[in-house]
């Protein structure tokens, strides 16, 4: 059974096309991309999956089930970090234990377990304006995580850091899912990107979106900074320019 | 060749340097916070308005009871000071009094108006018209009404006091950022919870720019409660000075008035920082 399965997504922005015939899926502990144009509807796709539109046709299946139209399953992390500036570190990731429920201080010692996982350790008291944008990442992709962490949704997570940050992040990316072990939608619009992080490629049209083509992407784990001049990795990044 | 060469160093350099010296020129500061070492200026102008003032007084012959010159008006602040000090704290209770009541019904009016549209779209014209009409010409009424008492002096530093807290604060509680809303919503939160979580925080900085201007209002609408017609405080002893060309006396007052006007204004700005300890750090972010 596939983690997370989406099957004949289309939808409508008024009289607009967005997504036309989307199926797309991801096993257990892949980390699949969504490589397209910007504006051509991907982050719609996204909304659809998390359950906060409906689409006009299609379903979202997780573990089998229908989620179609229910938001709640999935957690889905924005371009911009969104954390809060009037409360800290902590505090901002704690947020999805503290909507469900959960006593402050329990909320707290949860999710201090996970601070040295993303390289935040020390950082727990500071608030948000004094992290760099890489660190601020980090702490948005464990609030994420606090939400729902079996299946994340990572809309082009590293697409406002700069580039030496962005390949830094990749590298952490990579290396801090071994440890957790979550199933990854990720959307990017840069194709080294896509190739060093994913198992899998679904490269986009311009919209109306569909699928143009899958990649897999052969490229053995652990990957590192010289997986980015491989041959593989070039001819991968070959064929892929010749669609575009 | 070296011409690459500088932009590469100064691009390693990065952003660092630059918002340093950014904040050297006090873009990022909050207002008012800039200069509070640099008094020089300020005290100088001060110093020079007071001496032309005296000056003038003295060498022009201008009598006591038109214009005292500003020393007479400190003998008299000193001098009088157990009866001012009196007339203070009555006018003191009545501002903080009305002022604490104009905060909380703002807070109350601006929750509900912010919760429920069809309240705010029925509510807020009337609040809006309620400005127009001048203070001075109703608070008579408030004494016919009220008597002589500390009421309607209250009444009407509530009246003057809450509308900028209510306006204010309700812009900051529509104005929190959509996607951190639609984050919260996709998260499964309530109504509720997105007001503590979200709105609250996100719009105490309008609330404080209202409290502020409000504070600062609240001694002024006391005074011109007591002006017209009072047993006691700060506007009754300037009456009673006037009455009797007792000018120092007046400007003693005003002095005090001014004082006090400031005072709670800066209580008002401490709260803040107080209670905004983010804020600090925020007025550094780059954007």
């Amino acid at each position: 059974m596939k983690k997370i399965e989406v099957t004949g997504i289309s939808s409508k922005y008024e009289d607009l096309r967005v997504l036309e015939d989307i199926s797309l899926y991801a096993d257990e502990r892949e980390l699949v991309s969504i490589l397209g144009p910007s504006g051509c509807g991907k982050s719609t796709l996204f909304n659809i999956i998390s359950g906060l539109i409906k689409p006009d046709a299609g379903k979202v299946l997780i573990d089998g089930e229908d989620h179609t139209g229910k938001p709640g399953r999935v957690s889905y992390m924005h371009q911009k970090d969104l954390l809060f500036p009037w409360r800290t570190i902590m505090d901002n990731v704690i947020i999805p234990l503290v909507i469900r429920g959960e006593g402050i201080e329990k909320a707290r010692a949860q999710a201090d377990k996970y601070f040295p996982v993303f390289g935040l350790e020390g950082f727990q008291d500071r608030y948000p304006s004094q992290l760099s944008g890489g660190m601020r990442q980090r702490a948005a992709l464990l609030r994420t995580y606090m939400f729902k962490s079996d299946i994340m949704l990572l809309d082009e997570p590293f697409g406002g850091l700069d580039a030496i940050t962005r390949r830094k992040m990749q590298e952490w990316l990579l290396q801090v899912l071994e440890k957790l072990g979550s199933t990854i939608l990720f959307i990017t619009h840069d194709i080294d990107e896509a190739i060093f992080l994913s198992d899998r490629i679904y490269l986009f049209t311009e919209r109306p979106a569909s699928v143009r083509r899958v990649f897999t992407v052969d490229i053995d784990r652990p990957r590192g900074s010289k997986t980015f001049t491989s041959d593989r990795f070039n001819r991968l990044k070959e064929s892929i320019l010749e669609l575009l | 060749m070296k011409r690459s060469a500088s932009t590469g160093s100064k691009k390693d350099l990065g952003c660092r340097p630059l918002p340093g010296v950014r904040r050297k020129h006090g873009r990022w500061r909050q207002p008012g916070t800039g200069g509070r070492r640099d008094l020089g200026p300020q005290l100088a102008a001060g110093l020079i308005l007071a001496a032309l003032w005296e000056a003038g007084v003295r060498l022009g012959g201008v009598p006591d009871f038109i214009l005292p010159a500003p020393s007479q008006v400190a003998v008299s602040l000193v001098k009088s000071f157990p009866i001012i000090a009196g007339h203070t704290r009555v006018t003191l209770y009545e501002a903080m009094t009305g002022f604490v009541i104009a905060v909380a019904v703002s807070f109350v009016l601006a929750f509900v108006m912010d919760g429920v549209p069809v309240i705010k779209k029925a509510l807020y014209p009337i609040l809006v018209i309620s400005q127009t009409i001048p203070i001075i010409t109703i608070a008579p009424l408030f004494v016919i009404w009220f008597g002589y008492g500390l009421l309607p002096k209250v009444i009407v530093v509530t009246l003057v006091c809450f509308f900028p807290v209510v306006v204010s604060f309700m812009g900051g509680l529509q104005g929190v950022d959509g996607e951190m809303y639609d984050l919260l919503k996709s998260m499964g939160a309530s109504r509720m919870q997105i007001f503590r979580l979200l709105k609250l925080p996100g719009a105490l900085p309008s609330l404080f720019s209202g409290m502020k201007i409000s504070a600062a209002y609240s001694i002024m609408g006391a005074v011109i409660g007591e002006w017209l017609g009072a047993k006691a405080g700060l506007g009754e002893f300037m009456r009673r000075s006037m009455h009797s060309f007792a000018v120092d006396k007046t400007f003693a007052a005003i002095i005090v008035i001014t004082v006090l006007s400031l005072g709670v204004f800066e209580i008002i700005k401490l709260l803040e920082g107080w209670l905004m300890p983010w804020a600090k750090y925020a007025a550094r972010q780059e954007e």
